[in-house]
Parts: structure tokens; C-alpha cells; sequence
């Protein structure tokens, strides 16, 4: 076993795939050579060789679509996006064609793909760098949306999500691709797709959050563990589709819901989880579910982004309010 | 079969490596005053982003992209607009701002983290730096529209490099520019790298200029080491496009000296003796060189222009590091021409909590 990153587990996770099925081509900007501007695929190119790992020229709707060419007749490519600010050209692909694909020849053709971003902010990125739009994808049928918070889930998911027969939009919460590390075996095990990861158990208040946010969330859980409050802490993982049985269950147990989350408020992630608790499980609940966010703006610029954030500090506040329900 | 249209892609340098004059050298070339004045900005501009570089590495500025080496495209870019023309830059061309009168302390403080460097005091109208590649390309040729709406005497300028050749937009704008004759100039600074992929990567295409082709305008390549050059061809394809001849690309071959940002490290890439090899031809030398054997310049005044530049370039850097953070709602304040009611509550979160949020960064 090996103590790794969040971001070595990607790497190991492409690797495995690569040598042990021939159809996996990684592809992207930057990503051969060089080994991707956060060195997600460092030394994939040396030890593959240039087809199955190519620099593409400099076009994000052209990497995606002809990923969707690829996967079509029979290929798994693997595409870099270099930063999510760099997406948007690719959803005309995604959402035109890759999410279409199944349905529309009736399972003729299909675009088993994986589409990879860092996302997020936190490391006084540039412009455009810090975004995280993870709801746009998630509101678009036919893809899943899948987000690692630990290197053991960035390995088994990533395996999972280049295996798996549909189109996948694979977001890496770039802030913690270095943060910590854990003993990840190379052992080619996927996890699974479309599940919650509980991260703490606990019975008075549930906490649904995801991506780098986890961290904030399990410091502030941590100290609110301290004065007795036990909170239950729920990785959403698969952004779409969303295991809503896990968090309902939770709900049941605790009557009380908080959901965490780095992107803009209005129709984030967040509000769709608030109305499947509202639809199946309000009579569970002992106080209205709250939500700790970004707000309505334009990531600031790095001096102020940190105040754009949601923050331990934020999420202590909002679990105690909820508890005085 | 018969050939139904035939196109050539031309070259044009005026001042060789060693500042050495080619014999239909224009007219600009003898005009000193300009010449002088260009070779000031271009020297404030490498004084500028060696400092802009050091601030980085000390902490004091967030990444950066480095200009080294582009000094005459960009400068001669600019030199060569009115200053209602507009212009619309990628994210590294501080010789043709400065020269369009954004100041140093606007470029720091947009790669230091805040939105008041887009702010220009000077251009009002020139848009900011574009960091989606390639994106601003259509919206030069939209402001091109607004001006041929209006019947205006104006044009517009883009610059992007040659990585940004490849995305849809670059395509998309000189195709409209074309079709409807707009007065625009698309500037393509090829400096050979798109961070790691080199132009024989980016594209089969043996010239950048020969893009032009498909779009039905006028595409030539010129030597962007050359300010004599630069500025030559973008004033002839200006003075085109106010005749209502319509659009141009130019490209200017240059080679970025640097690395792509602060945050990128070129050696994994590529080899250091074409780095090298490159620094001989960069443009400060041929433009100086040629100057002085004009006679209009010697040691003493490139001495004195460099302690110049020096004092300028540290007053905007103590202007920048003494400009307190921005208010916390200004992340609100700028949204909409006016906050919407319902979001206020947000606003007010926001400054409630306002600079309690420790850094966690790295
Ligand atoms: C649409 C988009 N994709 C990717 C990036 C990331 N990126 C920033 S600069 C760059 C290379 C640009 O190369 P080129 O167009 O040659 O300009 P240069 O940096 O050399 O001036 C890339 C890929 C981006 N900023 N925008
Ligand atoms: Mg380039």
C-alpha cells in the first residue's frame, strides 16, 4: 500500500485502467508531456506512449466531442479539462450529445467517457479558476456527476467512473488534491457510483456536503463533537443521480438537516436536496432544513474569496441554529 | 480540373536580428520620435514584468504570466490604434495596455487578486483581460459591428496567441468579420507555445496567418520581433478597415522567453537551447541596436531610461501594495446595476462574517 494524494490516486487510477484496458486513451490540454498543469497525469505519456495519452491543440468543445466520436465506436477516453472556467465549451457536447447518445439510437451507441475538471476555489487562482459549477451538470439528464473528497474515493471512483458504460462528468476539488494522504491499495477495486459516503456517524443533526467541503465540515463537526453534539456527516459523492435514500434515512434518525456547499446558492446542488427532504421526509423533520453556500456573486478575485466561502465558522453557526429548532 | 482560387501567405521583417534596415523599410522607420517613444514602453514593459515576476516570488502578487520577449508585438499593436479604437487583449499583453494607458498598478492588482484592476482609469471603453481563450476574439468583432452600426470612424483589436487559433471563437469572429466587412483586427501573437504544446502540435496549418484564408480576409505573417514591422502592418490594416475594407489577421511570430505563468515550470517541456537560441533574436536588441545607429541613441540615455523606468515601476508596485483589500460588498455591489431586494439577506451574511475565514490556502 501506498501513502498517496488525492491527486496521486487519480493518477493511479488512469494508470490502472491504461494497462489493463487497451481501449483507455487519456486526452486533453497539456495533459501528455507535461502532465497536466496539476500533474494528474504525470509519467502516463512516457509510460503509455503518445496515442494512448495525447495533447490535444488548444479546444475544449473539440476534446469532448471527439470523446463522444471515440466512445461511440468503442473506445473509453479519459478528457482533461484543464480547469472548470474552461467547460463551458464542452456542454454544448455534453448535453447535445454525450447524455443523448443511449437514448436516442436506443442503446445503439453510447458514450461511455469520462470528462474530468478541478473545480473549486481556495488557491488564489486567477480569474475563471475558482468556480464551481458542479448543479450545471447535475441538472442535465443521461450524465452522471461524480466528486472525490479523499484519495481512497478518488481511486475506487474514478475506476468506477471510466468503467462504467454512460458518459461521466468527474469533478476534482482542486484545493484538496494535496491536502492529506491516505494507504490507497492499487488494486483496480472501483468503488460504487450513486451512493452517499457516510463520514461520521451521528443522531442529532445530518450534514450533507461534498468536495473540498467536507473538510470544512468535518473540522466544524469536530468541534461541535467537543460540547456533545453528535452530527451525521454525508459525503454526497454522486452529485447526480443523488442516493436521497441514504440522506433520508439519516433525516429519519435525526430530524434535522444542514447541507453544505462552496457553490452559488440559488439553484445549487443544495436546493435539490432540500426538496426531496421536503417531498418524502418533512414529516421527519423537527425544523426547517438550512443551507450554508456561496453566495449569488461571481467568485471574487483571490483577496476576498476566502469571505466568498463557506466557512467552519459559517457551518458551526448554522448546525446550532438548527439544533434550537 | 481548372484552379478556382489560388492564395499566398506573405512575410514581411524590416529589421533583422542585428537591427540591420531591409531596403523598402517604411516610412515609420525614420520617424525617431515614435521610434524613441516605443522603445521607452517597451523597456518599461520588461522592467515592469521582471518586478511583477519578483513580486510573485515574494508573496506579494498571485500568479502571473510573464511578457518576456513580446515586447514589440505588443507595444507595436497598440502604437499603431487611435485612442478611441478598442481593444480587446488576452491576458498577457501589458506592452500594448500600458501603451493604451491601463497603468502597472491596475495589471498588479488584477493578478493580485482584485476586480479594481479591470477598472481602467485610462481606456474606458477597452475591454479586460480575457482569460477563456480566445473568447474575446468575437467580441472585438462585436464592438467592430457597433462601430459600422453607428457609422463611427473607430476599429477594434484583438490579440491572442496561437494556441487560441484552435478554439471555434477565433473562427467564429473572423468568419462574421468577413462576411460583414467589420472593422476589426485580429492580432495572433505566436510565441510557439500553448504552455506545453508546441505550434507544430497546435496545428498542420504551415502559417497562423494563412487562418485568414477561409474567412474571405486579407491574413499576412510578420516578423513580431520587429516593432517596425508590427506596428507598420496593424497601421495599414487599420487604415484599411476605417476605409470600410473590412477585417485582418496578423500574425506576429515571436517566442515567449518565459515560462507560460509563475505557476509553470517550461523546463519539463521544452529544451533550453531553443530557449536560448531565441533570446538572440528578442526585439529590445534589433530596435536598440538600430536606434543608436541612427544616431539618436547611446549608453548614457539607455542608462538613464532604465533608472526611469526603475523609479516609475516601484512607485505603481507602493501604490499597489498600499491598496487595502476591498470591501466585502463589493462582491455584491457590482452584480447588477442595482442588488436585487431578495438577496440582500446574502449580503449581509456575507459582511457579518466578513474576514473571519482563515486562509486555507496550501
Ligand atoms: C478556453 C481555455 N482553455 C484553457 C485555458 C488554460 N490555458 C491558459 S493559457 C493556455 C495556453 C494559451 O496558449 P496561447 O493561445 O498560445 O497563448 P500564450 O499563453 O502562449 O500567450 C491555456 C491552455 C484557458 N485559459 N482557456
Ligand atoms: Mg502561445
Amino acid at each position: 500500500m501506498a501513502e498517496v494524494t488525492l491527486i496521486d490516486a487519480l493518477t493511479m487510477a488512469m494508470a490502472w485502467e491504461l494497462e489493463h484496458d487497451p481501449s483507455v486513451v487519456v486526452l486533453g490540454e497539456d495533459v501528455g508531456v507535461n502532465g497536466g498543469v496539476f500533474r494528474a497525469t504525470a509519467g502516463l505519456q512516457k509510460k503509455f506512449g503518445v496515442d494512448r495519452v495525447q495533447d490535444t491543440p488548444l479546444a475544449e468543445g473539440m476534446i469532448a466531442g471527439i470523446s463522444i466520436g471515440m466512445a461511440a465506436q468503442g473506445m473509453r477516453p479519459i478528457a482533461e479539462i484543464q480547469f472548470m472556467g474552461f467547460i463551458y465549451p464542452t456542454v454544448d457536447q455534453i448535453i447535445n450529445h454525450a447524455g443523448r447518445m443511449r437514448n436516442r439510437t436506443r442503446g445503439r451507441l453510447t458514450c461511455p467517457m469520462v470528462l474530468r475538471a478541478p473545480f473549486g476555489g481556495g488557491i488564489h487562482a486567477p480569474e475563471h479558476h475558482s468556480e464551481s459549477t458542479e448543479a450545471m451538470f447535475a441538472h442535465m439528464p443521461g450524465i452522471r456527476v461524480v466528486i472525490p473528497s479523499s484519495p481512497t474515493r478518488a481511486y475506487g471512483l474514478l475506476l468506477a467512473a471510466i468503467r462504467d458504460p454512460d458518459p461521466v462528468v468527474f469533478l476534482e476539488p482542486k484545493r484538496i488534491y494535496r491536502l492529506n494522504k491516505q494507504d490507497v491499495e492499487d488494486n483496480g477495486k472501483a468503488l460504487p457510483m450513486d451512493v452517499c459516503y457516510i463520514l461520521r456517524e451521528g443522531s442529532d443533526i445530518t450534514v450533507v456536503t461534498w468536495g473540498a467541503m467536507t473538510f470544512e465540515t468535518l473540522k466544524a463537526v469536530d468541534q461541535l463533537a467537543r460540547k456533545g453534539i453528535r452530527c451525521e456527516v454525508i459525503d454526497l459523492t454522486t452529485i447526480s443521480p443523488i442516493d436521497y435514500e441514504t440522506i433520508l434515512e439519516s433525516v429519519q434518525k435525526t430530524g434535522r438537516l444542514v447541507i453544505v456547499h462552496e457553490a452559488a446558492r440559488t439553484c445549487g446542488v443544495g436546493a435539490e436536496i432540500a426538496a426531496i427532504v421536503a417531498e418524502k421526509g418533512i414529516y421527519d423533520l423537527q425544523g426547517p432544513i438550512r443551507r450554508v453556500t456561496g453566495y449569488d456573486v461571481v467568485m471574487p478575485l483571490f483577496r476576498r474569496e476566502m469571505d466568498y466561502m463557506p466557512s467552519v465558522g459559517k457551518i458551526i453557526d448554522v448546525i446550532q441554529e438548527s439544533l434550537e429548532d | 480540373m481548372e484552379t478556382i482560387a489560388d492564395f499566398e501567405v506573405q512575410y514581411s521583417q524590416f529589421l533583422d536580428p542585428e537591427g540591420k534596415p531591409s531596403a523598402d523599410i517604411p516610412a515609420l522607420a525614420t520617424d525617431t520620435e515614435k521610434l524613441l517613444d516605443m522603445y521607452r514602453l517597451m523597456t518599461v514593459t520588461r522592467v515592469f514584468d521582471t518586478k511583477a515576476i519578483n513580486l510573485q516570488r515574494t508573496g506579494k502578487l498571485g500568479t502571473y504570466a510573464s511578457c518576456l520577449g513580446h515586447e514589440a508585438a505588443h507595444v507595436g499593436i497598440a502604437a499603431a490604434m487611435r485612442p478611441d479604437d478598442v481593444l480587446a487583449p488576452s491576458y498577457r499583453e501589458y506592452g500594448a495596455m500600458l501603451c493604451r494607458g491601463v497603468t502597472m498598478t491596475e495589471i498588479l492588482l488584477y493578478w493580485g487578486g482584485d476586480e479594481r484592476g479591470s477598472d481602467y482609469a485610462g481606456p474606458r471603453n477597452d475591454f479586460p483581460m480575457c482569460v477563456p481563450i480566445a473568447t474575446q476574439c468575437l467580441h472585438a468583432a462585436g464592438a467592430a459591428m457597433a462601430f459600422q452600426l453607428r457609422g463611427e470612424d473607430r476599429c477594434a483589436v484583438s490579440i491572442n496567441g496561437d494556441g487560441g487559433t484552435s478554439e471555434g471563437a477565433f473562427y467564429e469572429a473572423m468568419n462574421i468579420a468577413g462576411a460583414r466587412k467589420l472593422p476589426v483586427v485580429f492580432m495572433v501573437v505566436n510565441n510557439k507555445w500553448a504552455i506545453s504544446l508546441p505550434i507544430e502540435m497546435q496545428t498542420a496549418s504551415k502559417t497562423l496567418a494563412q487562418k485568414a484564408v477561409a474567412a474571405g480576409i486579407p491574413g499576412i505573417q510578420v516578423d513580431g520581433n520587429d516593432i517596425i514591422a508590427v506596428r507598420h502592418w496593424v497601421e495599414r490594416a487599420l487604415e484599411r478597415a476605417r476605409n470600410g475594407e473590412g477585417a485582418c489577421l496578423i500574425e506576429a511570430v515571436t517566442y515567449r522567453l518565459s515560462d507560460h505563468t509563475t505557476a509553470d515550470d517550461s523546463s519539463r517541456y521544452r529544451k533550453q537551447e531553443e530557449v536560448e537560441a531565441a533570446r538572440t533574436v528578442e526585439p529590445l536588441i534589433r530596435i536598440r541596436q538600430y536606434l543608436m545607429d541612427l544616431g539618436v541613441w547611446d549608453k548614457k540615455k539607455e542608462t538613464k531610461l532604465l533608472n526611469d523606468a526603475a523609479a516609475k515601476v516601484d512607485a505603481a508596485v507602493e501604490k499597489y501594495l498600499h491598496t487595502p483589500k476591498p470591501d466585502i460588498e463589493s462582491m455584491f455591489d457590482h452584480m447588477y446595476a442595482q442588488w436585487p431586494e431578495q438577496l440582500e439577506e446574502q449580503r449581509q451574511h456575507a459582511i457579518r462574517y466578513g474576514g473571519t475565514n482563515g486562509d486555507s490556502h496550501g
